[in-house]
């Protein structure tokens, strides 16, 4: 294939944007150049909808915008968007049968922000269907194959999920940054898989208005990108209130930029004791132990740290998830948008559409959610859930009286190969361990690129914080950013490496 | 509860007791829907007062319409009624095609209002006090269409997420009657507050009739629910169908089964609906798209103050204030607009005028004119003013009673006011004693057979008398007085 | 906690999704294994525990009462797989 221009597709956000700034590069360029990456990449099926002509039309009009002075935060920057927000216009999926044909004549709240700030759109990702996944197998679509491999072993491995096109787009140089969602983990373990950043914000930072609704209470939309300063720029565009979404919190967005400052000297961070686990591989462990070196020699203080309630974490979120997506998903019944199957009357119109659209797993889950939430389960199960999710939240509230943020291992593993973990879905549930516990604390997380494991695959380290607090935790990932030097380039990359 | 006053049935063996329970929808009056920007409007062209998050769009989300809030505090107030000052929405899951979500936003285990109070106005005049179990805010589905096409239901969804208060009564009515009350008095409340505008015909207020029957005495039998009544005379008539038909059921030693119903208007029947046959679990949780609702006291204080005054208060004060019967001033309240005009009436800007004469005048010709004419108070001809205008002049005796009559006839046609009508066609009252024993005297003397008939001990020719005299004067001659000329010139 | 295949059959029901026959007892198995995992939540002892209701500690915005909304019908109507006038057509329901 032939060789992508002069490595334009290997620039951050921040190196584009200065280089844009300067003159030495124009939208229309880098677009261009970026395009191509994507047709280069199909077979890694990380996209499911291109938009060259509108990426094209977007970068011509930036360029525009430019020479009459404006330029917006992301101005001309090349963005890869997750199937699950809806885009004027252009088809949406979720990466589901059930959305056949769905184009949805209005925006998501967060992707119109970005078009405001000038960023053009390569793309909708491809993803596990409904959000609902942690390997990118369970798409309408196929699954996304991951830039990496093994040296020496030809099986495809998972991009991890459920933002596994937007993780697997960004590594492979297809785009220069990519937005997905976040439910239990679905940005941070794709990140961690990819060899790249990826944010959860604090529930309520970004608004919710316009992504296709997975679980109402967990869903939050976030960046995927190269670089830690990247991440900042992307979630400064993307944050802030929307008086259309009743979760949204109203508090200034901060610039994150600035927070960037390298200095962690005097800030305590913590280290949860239940997070090690047996069955956790010893080079997991090791750069655990690494990061937590890392920040000792930039000047942080190392405190052990209890999370009593963290092993009952994912069992809650697989009650509360399950149960908040049964009803969100039964809007998908072939009446306004999307698929319909024929039947001999209405029930069988529903059942029909419903059996025929959806996937293995999204059944599984509404089934779940259906049945905890039925008469005489819901206080074993839904009630309890939440309980103990006040019993989680609680745990992460008396810590951060001791701490300013928690440093954890990303996921229990390194990338999978496609189609392992498929026979029993609590094997596949247990990749998003580390993860879920903040995301049903509603608390912002980032997975950080720190090393590779013996089989020369990406490990990512994670960090929590306060809520609203993306400015210390986007700090101190900066600063293990800088101190793991992680500049390993997947097998697979759009173009040559 | 009151079980003293529940009307019975009888069966073939022996009596049966009716327990009535109502759950009212009603539209609340408001810009736009309950969690949507959306107009609510009746009558509009179809879909096109529908936002992306009423049609169910992937993505939407809802917002509350503060409004939305206030009206069904208002309600709850008016009600003696508990105001809940934290309340949750929950989603009411279920599917329909006119549910685009596939679910209702609705609340369940915390409503906005709690326990309250209602008093009935009975035919015989007496007063039923019956209770509210609750009062809480939901989103109205929209409407299905299954007329339009053989093989198709149309959906439009224009009423889909208007805000609705759902208001549910304690079982403690006993016959279709207190029903019927019942739902006049809500109805008459909500439009005295402009929560709701009652208007049963256009489906902004639905009654569901839950009805089961027992021996007196005896505990509680299954009920069933009778959905969608709308109008008052379907649901006295769902009662008394549905009341029959489980007694009939129940004496044949069969089981009432518990199911929703549908009333059919043509056949004056109730029969089970068909969607409804399974048994629903709705599966109720909280909507995570939704914090809990709180209330500030002093807003819900705030409210309070500003509430105008009820039905029953400006009843009692009618019969204080204006000496009317307990009858005549719950005719005049029914309507606050009825009541306003009467007030308007009674109290002039030249002093107070009798309040019997203005009531009877009100509920007699002036309802009279309305009925025939088919308009509403708003658009009468004649306005308080111009009524007020002509019990002037009866009261002054310048036209009879019965000349009032005419004249009011001519200026509901007219427009014009009485006074004016009156020098217009020359129909002052002649009083002039004199201009009386002039005419008394000639039809004396046109009738001698008559004048023997009196004087022979006929008592009734008098009438004949009286009525010659008022035909001689075209009506206008003052009764009393002609009786009294007469009687004298006879004797 | 075991769920049967009738029991998976009425919650397909309640859920409007088709589960064939043969589908039944694998998905029973799936999910009686999916419900005995997030049981252990019973282990614990959740007394005088509130359940979470958000994890924003907001309250519930409300807006002032405006037409801003509505008024596109067609965009409402373009993406439904039937539709007829400006009505959603779907096969009938008999009431």
């Amino acid at each position: 294939m032939a060789p992508v221009a002069s490595g334009l597709t290997d620039l951050t956000i921040a190196e584009a944007r200065d280089a844009l700034a300067k003159g030495t590069l124009s939208a229309r360029e880098l677009t261009e150049a970026q395009i191509a990456a994507v047709e280069a990449a199909r077979p890694l099926n990380a996209f499911i909808t291109e938009t060259a002509e509108q990426a094209l039309e977007m970068a011509e009009a930036s360029d525009a915008r430019r020479r009459a002075g404006a330029a917006g935060a992301l101005e001309g920057i090349p963005l890869a968007i997750k199937d699950l927000f809806c885009t004027e216009g252009v088809p949406t999926t979720a990466g589901s049968h059930i959305l056949d044909g769905f184009k949805p004549p209005y925006e998501s709240t967060v992707t119109a922000k970005l078009w405001a700030q000038g960023a053009v759109m390569l793309g909708k990702t491809n993803l596990d269907e409904f959000a609902m996944g942690s390997s990118n197998m369970t798409s309408y679509y196929g699954p996304v194959e991951s830039p990496w491999r093994r040296p020496g072993d030809d099986r495809p491995l998972v991009p991890g999920g459920s933002s596994g096109g937007s993780a697997a787009a960004v590594a492979a140089r297809a785009a220069l940054g990519a937005i997905g969602t976040d439910t239990g983990g679905s940005i941070r373990q794709p990140a961690a898989f990819c060899g790249i950043v990826g944010m959860k914000p604090t529930y309520g930072r970004c608004s919710r208005w316009g992504v296709v609704a997975f679980a109402s209470s967990l869903d939050q939309p976030g960046p995927l990108t190269r670089s830690v300063r990247d991440a900042a720029i992307m979630l400064g565009a993307m944050a802030g209130h929307d008086p259309k979404d009743s979760t949204s919190v109203d508090t200034p967005v901060p610039d994150y930029e600035a927070a960037l400052s390298g200095d962690v000297r005097g800030l305590k961070i913590g280290i949860p004791k239940e997070y090690r686990l047996d069955g956790t591989p010893p080079e997991i462990e090791a750069l655990w132990r690494q990061g937590i070196d890392w920040l000792r020699h930039a000047g942080a203080e190392i405190r052990d740290i209890s999370l009593p309630h963290s092993s009952y974490a994912l069992p809650t979120y697989y009650i509360i998830a399950p149960a908040e997506a049964s009803s969100n998903l039964a809007r998908y019944d072939g009446v306004r948008y999307g698929l319909r199957v024929p039947g001999a009357d209405l029930t069988e119109m529903y059942e029909n559409t419903r059996g025929e659209g959806f996937g293995a797993e999204v059944k599984r889950r509404v089934l779940i959610g259906t049945y905890v939430l039925s008469a005489g389960y819901y206080d074993a199960y839904y009630n309890k859930a939440r309980q103990v999710r006040s019993l989680i939240l609680r745990d992460f509230t008396d810590a951060f009286g001791e701490v300013d943020a928690i440093l954890t291992p990303t996921a229990p593993s390194e990338a999978f190969a496609a189609g392992e973990k498929m026979d029993d879905p609590i094997a596949m549930y247990l990749n998003d361990v580390f993860t879920v516990p903040a995301s049903l604390a509603g608390l912002p997380g980032i997975s950080v690129p720190a090393g590779l494991s013996a089989n020369g695959l990406p490990l990512g380290l994670h960090l929590i914080g306060r809520a609203f607090d993306e400015a210390t935790v986007l700090k101190v990932a900066g600063v293990l950013e800088q101190a793991a030097g992680f500049d390993a380039k997947p097998q697979f990359v759009a173009g040559g490496r | 509860m009151a079980d003293t006053n529940r009307g019975l049935v009888q069966g073939k063996t022996g009596p049966w007791e009716m327990v009535i329970g109502l759950e009212v929808h009603a539209q609340v009056i408001s810009e736009s829907k309950l969690f949507s920007g959306a107009a609510t409007g009746f009558g509009a062209a179809p879909n096109s007062q529908v936002s992306l998050v009423d049609a169910a769009m992937p993505g939407m989300l809802p917002v509350l319409n503060g409004h939305s809030v206030a009206q069904a505090v208002k309600t709850g107030l008016a009600l003696n009624a508990e105001i809940n000052l934290t309340s949750v929405f929950e989603r009411k899951n279920y599917f329909y095609p006119d549910l685009p979500q596939g679910y209702q936003i609705s609340q369940y285990l915390q409503p906005i209002v709690g326990e309250g109070t209602i008093e009935l106005d009975l035919p015989d005049g007496s007063t039923k006090e019956v209770g509210i179990e609750r009062l809480h805010m939901e989103q109205d589905a929209g409407k299905s269409l299954h007329d339009q096409h053989p093989t198709m239901t149309y959906i439009d969804l224009n009423r889909s997420g208007v805000t609705l208060m759902e208001i549910v009564s304690k079982p403690d009515m006993g016959s279709a009657e207190e029903a019927a009350a019942y739902i006049a008095k809500l109805r008459s409340i909500l439009r005295y507050l402009g929560t709701c505008d009652g208007n049963m015909e256009e489906g902004s207020l639905r009654c569901d009739v839950n009805l089961s029957m027992r021996r007196p005495g005896a505990a509680l039998g299954t009920r069933t629910e009778t959905k969608n009544v709308n109008s008052i005379r379907f649901v006295k008539l769902a009662i008394e169908y549905e009341a029959k038909r489980q007694v009939q059921v129940l004496e044949d030693g069969g089981r009432v089964v518990q199911e929703t119903r549908l009333f059919d208007a043509d056949r004056g029947v109730t029969r089970p609906m068909r969607s409804k046959e399974e048994a629903h679990d709705y599966r109720y949780f909280p909507d995570p798209d939704l914090l809990p609702l709180v209330l500030d006291p002093d807003w819900v204080e705030e409210i309070r103050k500003e509430l105008p005054e009820l039905p029953d208060a400006r009843k009692a004060r009618f019969v204080d204030d204006f000496g009317l019967s307990p009858y005549d001033a719950g005719v005049l309240v029914a309507e606050r607009e009825t009541a306003d005009f009467y007030e308007t009436v009674v109290t002039s800007e030249s002093g107070k005028r009798d309040p019997k004469l203005a009531a009877n005048w009100l509920t007699g010709e002036f309802f009279g004119a309305l009925n025939r004419s088919g308009i509403a108070l708003a658009e009468a001809p004649v306005d308080a003013k111009k009524l007020g205008g002509l019990i002037d002049l009866i009261a002054d005796g310048t036209i009879s009673g019965r000349i009032a009559k005419e004249v009011f006839d001519t200026m509901w046609e007219s427009g014009k006011p009485a006074a004016a009508i009156v020098a217009d066609q020359g129909l002052k009252q002649i009083s002039d004693t004199g201009a009386i024993e002039a005419i008394v005297a000639q039809v004396i003397a046109a009738s001698p057979k008559q004048v023997e008939q009196f004087k022979a001990g006929n008592e009734n020719i008098l009438g004949w008398f009286v009525g010659q005299v008022m035909k001689a004067s075209q009506g206008q001659a003052n009764p009393g007085l002609v009786n009294r000329v007469l009687r004298a010139k006879l004797s | 906690m075991a769920v049967d295949r009738a029991t998976v059959a009425q919650i397909a029901k309640l859920a409007r999704i088709r589960v064939p026959e043969r589908d039944l007892d694998a998905l029973a198995g799936e999910l009686s294994n999916i419900l005995s995992w997030i049981e252990q939540l019973s282990e614990l002892d959740t007394e005088g525990v509130a359940p979470m209701t958000s994890v924003v500690a907001v309250e519930l915005p409300r807006r002032a009462d405006a037409v801003t909304d509505g008024g596109y019908p067609d965009k409402v109507i373009e993406n439904a797989p039937e539709s007829a006038h400006a009505f959603f057509a779907v096969p009938k329901v008999i009431e």
